[in-house]
């Protein structure tokens, strides 16, 4: 007999409000439902309202996890569209940042995925070692979540030549921490017992799914924005991407723990090239009618921003679509025929964000919301902001 | 001082409920409780359910659709608590001030349900973990006076 399982939308497990339905006969999952909408605010309305220079700080709060990589995908969108030159140096600058995000991304992902395991050890030790990450973004940006470096055509501010000196130091002691952990979680009997040979993504599915990022990296896809189309100086670094073939949690675990490896080598790389001169932006005045796509690898996969612009100071339209919406599919792949103990991490391993991926709600009339009530309230703000008469519908339609 | 109030002021047990917000502040409160911060020195500790919880940790600039289950996370919380809204989305909706879809902030809404239920304001976006720590102590203070 089925019955339905409701994980959340407040669970002790998750930092989010996010709701799933398990069907399960015994222990075994039969299927599984996402339901969201809890966390939609209505971002890409809001960034119509606001100027140019005024869409990253706004776009930074999509998601504070990834805060570097919707500003970056907007920039990139921006500068498609305007054709914008961006200056040397403030390419160095956004890619530093951006690999350490992606340090603390990945760090923070180990962590919860120890928690869900029921291993708080490695979720203590990796928030520990995460801490040197905000540390070294707070000494460069001057926050530790929210970093206000993007700006179309370059970049806020400048980072010293001392404080890039500074950060070498913390670079060495997180790339042992990293290696340590590395070793720690992979030869663990717990962790390999736990997450071998679970929830396992082929490759044919995760390519018929779209899978993304990590995710499909797991799974055999060499899949990766910064070598298939690369934006920032990822042409002049040396580094890999990471893949695994046997496309388990396991796997999983491992391409996120080797690519922190791979991102602090990066860093060390960048810190040694960046130009002590040179401007840190190119001051666009004007962004010409069009539209324009930008395309950054998020920690979590492909992010895309689509910016359709008028020719005035603001966009258009601001199109958002993040990593988690092409991974979440792939639960139907991954979940279904698992045990329930197992599906929480199954769930967990694709490092799903809920805030980056809802960007659109149903309303029903249900929910105490009336669409047409919505559609008149509007009129009247817009009636009320023009300072117009508008004759009311019927004597439109008698005439 | 009751033995409640006592009781609450040495293990303040934390219940965190996002109302729609951007895990910005949801990672702070988690890294309270990791090593460097260490929440449970003060006998704070992250429960799972609002029954057994002293206070609400409420983040987020409270969406439409989340209101109502907030509304019930707050009914099903034994008194006496303290609701602490963390960030500045929870202290004054931020950013999301003219958003459609956001109806917060938090006090506006505990209000609705019951006057009387304290609120703690930690702004900043996020707040560093050191604020939240500080505005817990604060509002434990508070409530602490309060049921003399």
């Amino acid at each position: 007999m089925a019955t339905t399982i409701p994980i959340g939308p407040y669970h002790p497990l998750q930092e989010e409000p996010e709701h799933y339905l398990l069907t399960v006969d015994g222990e075994e999952v039969l299927d599984v439902d996402v339901q969201i909408g809890y966390n939609h605010r209505g971002i890409e309305k809001l960034s119509e309202k606001k100027t140019y220079n005024q869409v990253p700080f706004l776009v930074e709060r999509v998601c504070g996890i990834c805060s570097h990589s919707h500003p970056y995908a907007y920039c990139l969108a921006v500068e498609d569209c305007g054709d914008l030159e961006v200056p040397e140096k403030a390419k160095y600058l956004r890619t530093l940042i951006g690999e350490l995000e992606r340090i603390h991304s990945h760090l923070l992902w180990a962590g919860l995925a120890g928690h869900f395991i029921g291993y708080d050890t490695v979720f203590m030790w990796a928030w520990k070692y995460r801490e040197e990450v905000l540390d070294l973004l707070e000494l460069l940006t001057g926050n530790r979540n929210a970093y206000a470096m993007m700006k179309p055509g370059g970049v806020q501010r400048d980072i010293p030549r001392e404080h890039l000196e500074e950060a070498r130091p913390i670079l060495d002691t997180l790339k042992e921490k990293s290696e340590m952990l590395y070793n720690a979680v992979l030869d663990d009997p717990v962790m390999k017992a736990r997450l071998e040979g679970i929830g396992v993504l082929d490759e044919e599915d995760a390519r018929a799914f779209g899978a993304l990022g990590p995710t499909s990296r797991a799974s055999g896809i060499p899949n990766d924005i910064r070598s298939d189309f690369p934006y920032g100086v990822y042409e002049d670094l040396d580094w890999k991407v990471i893949t695994r073939d046997a496309g388990d949690v396991l796997a999983r675990v491992e391409v996120r723990l080797l690519e922190t490896l791979e991102s602090i080598k990066m860093c060390e790389q960048i810190i040694n090239r960046i130009p002590d001169e040179g401007s840190i932006d190119s001051e666009p005045k004007k962004i010409p009618p069009g539209d324009g796509i930008g395309s950054y690898e998020a920690p979590r996969g492909e992010c895309f921003h689509y910016i359709k612009s008028d020719g005035t100071n603001r966009p258009v339209r601001h199109k958002i679509r993040a990593p988690t919406f092409m991974n979440f599919p792939t639960y139907r792949s991954t979940c279904i025929g698992e045990t329930v103990a197992d599906a929480s991490i199954i769930l967990a391993s694709v490092d799903p964000c809920y805030c980056c991926t809802e960007r659109a709600i149903s309303l029903k009339e249900k929910d105490d919301v009336n669409l047409l009530e919505l559609s008149q309230k509007r009129t009247a703000e817009i009636k009320e902001e023009l300072g117009l008469e508008l004759s009311p519908l019927e004597e439109v339609l008698d005439e | 001082m009751t033995w409640t109030s006592w009781g609450i002021s040495k293990s303040p047990w934390l219940y965190h409920v996002s109302t729609g917000s951007c895990n910005n502040c949801d990672i702070e409160i988690v890294d309270c409780l990791t090593p460097k911060f260490d929440v449970e020195r003060f006998g704070g500790k992250l429960v799972g359910s609002p029954r057994h919880a002293d206070v609400l940790m409420a983040t987020g600039a409270m969406t439409r659709k989340s209101k109502p289950r907030f509304e019930r996370v707050l009914e099903a919380a034994a008194k006496p608590y303290i609701v602490a809204a963390v960030g500045a989305c929870a202290c004054s909706k931020g950013i999301f001030h003219d958003a459609y879809n956001c109806v917060g902030p938090v006090r506006k809404v505990t209000k609705e349900v019951d006057e009387e239920i304290m609120v703690v304001n930690i702004p900043g976006c996020p707040p560093r973990p050191e604020a939240i720590i500080e505005g817990l102590v604060n509002g434990l203070q508070k409530l602490k006076e309060v049921h003399q």
